[in-house]
């Protein structure tokens, strides 16, 4: 087992969340009951997706070893890496936080983190949602946005991998 | 029959799972505690300074919040009829689903505290670029 699998930190983060709820809880008694009914309905939302994420770790787990992790996704790799960044990124379903046990896999796989960074930038283009976004600004402002958004993503991707092994 | 490997990667990924959890569900309560505490109805009135303080307003606020980014368009949309300028609707839009201040104690846990630090922190200000671009080029058209 890895050092990081073994952390408490996650437990304590989330004894921390409870004790912001408790404290909460004093100050403003009635805020709790819509504080909780509002978690439950995003953990309503997030249980189809920890399912689809567990079956892509299964996946990359499986085929993406770390030599295939380094040469398509690691510092080195060139295009393709911002390619799949992009496009996987674009079509992962589900909140962002709902990625980083897949990321964290791919990172200590040896991918980078200017990789990480632009597909995790890219979470932010929803194509299920973009008739809606297109309902209320228009195609033209829906269009233009997506694609200064990948435009950025891989500007902000080079910066990361810029600072990698220097500032990160 | 399941090979070895693959029930090995099944098994290294439950537990990558079971390791997240805590983290999930302390993310998931933080953000209905956001939602309960800051209501929709006190956006608007956060909005009233020039065309760059605005954008920053937006930014923040959208880093803020969190949730399905279908409630940023329909809030985004109603500050558009409040007459709140479109690249700080755009920044805010933007920096929902880029920025995350709530997520950020389990990105730091899972991705590292450094990378998880700058990496919203870029976002924060791309936020603002973005929204500044895109109204920009839509502008031109």
């Amino acid at each position: 087992m890895r050092k990081s699998e073994k952390s408490p930190a996650g437990w304590y983060f989330l004894l921390g969340v409870v004790i912001v709820y408790l404290i909460t809880a004093l100050i403003k008694s009635e805020a709790i009951a819509s504080a909780l009914q509002s978690a439950w309905n995003v953990l309503q939302n997030v249980i189809p997706i920890l399912v689809l994420v567990y079956i892509m770790m299964v996946i990359t787990n499986h085929f993406v070893t770390p030599q295939v992790a380094r040469k398509y996704l690691g510092k080195a790799s060139g295009l393709k890496k911002w390619w799949i960044a992009l496009i996987g990124g674009v079509i992962s379903m589900g909140p962002i936080y709902m990625w980083y046990p897949l990321l964290k896999d791919l990172k200590e796989d040896g991918a980078s983190y200017g990789f990480i960074a632009t597909f995790l930038y890219n979470r932010a283009i929803k194509l299920p949602l973009l008739p809606i976004m297109i309902f209320y600004f228009g195609w033209v402002y829906a269009l233009v946005l997506g694609l200064v958004m990948m435009a950025v993503s891989i500007i902000q991707g080079l910066i990361i991998e810029k600072m990698e092994g220097k500032i990160l | 029959m399941m090979s070895e490997g693959l029930l090995l990667s099944s098994k290294k990924s439950a537990k990558g799972i079971f390791n997240m959890l805590p983290v999930l569900l302390g993310v998931v309560l933080l953000i209905g505690l956001v939602n309960s505490l800051v209501p929709e109805s006190y956006y608007h009135k956060l909005f009233g300074g020039n065309y760059l303080i605005n954008s920053i307003i937006g930014s923040g606020l959208g880093s803020v919040l969190a949730g399905n980014p279908i409630n940023s368009y329909i809030i985004g949309f109603k500050l558009f009829d409040l007459e709140v300028g479109l690249v700080a609707i755009t920044a805010f839009m933007v920096a929902w689903v880029t920025v995350g201040v709530v997520q950020l104690p389990a990105e730091s846990i899972l991705l590292g505290r450094k990378f998880a630090l700058w990496r919203n922190l870029i976002s924060f200000v791309f936020s603002i670029v973005v929204a500044l671009l895109t109204v920009f080029i839509v502008n031109l058209l």
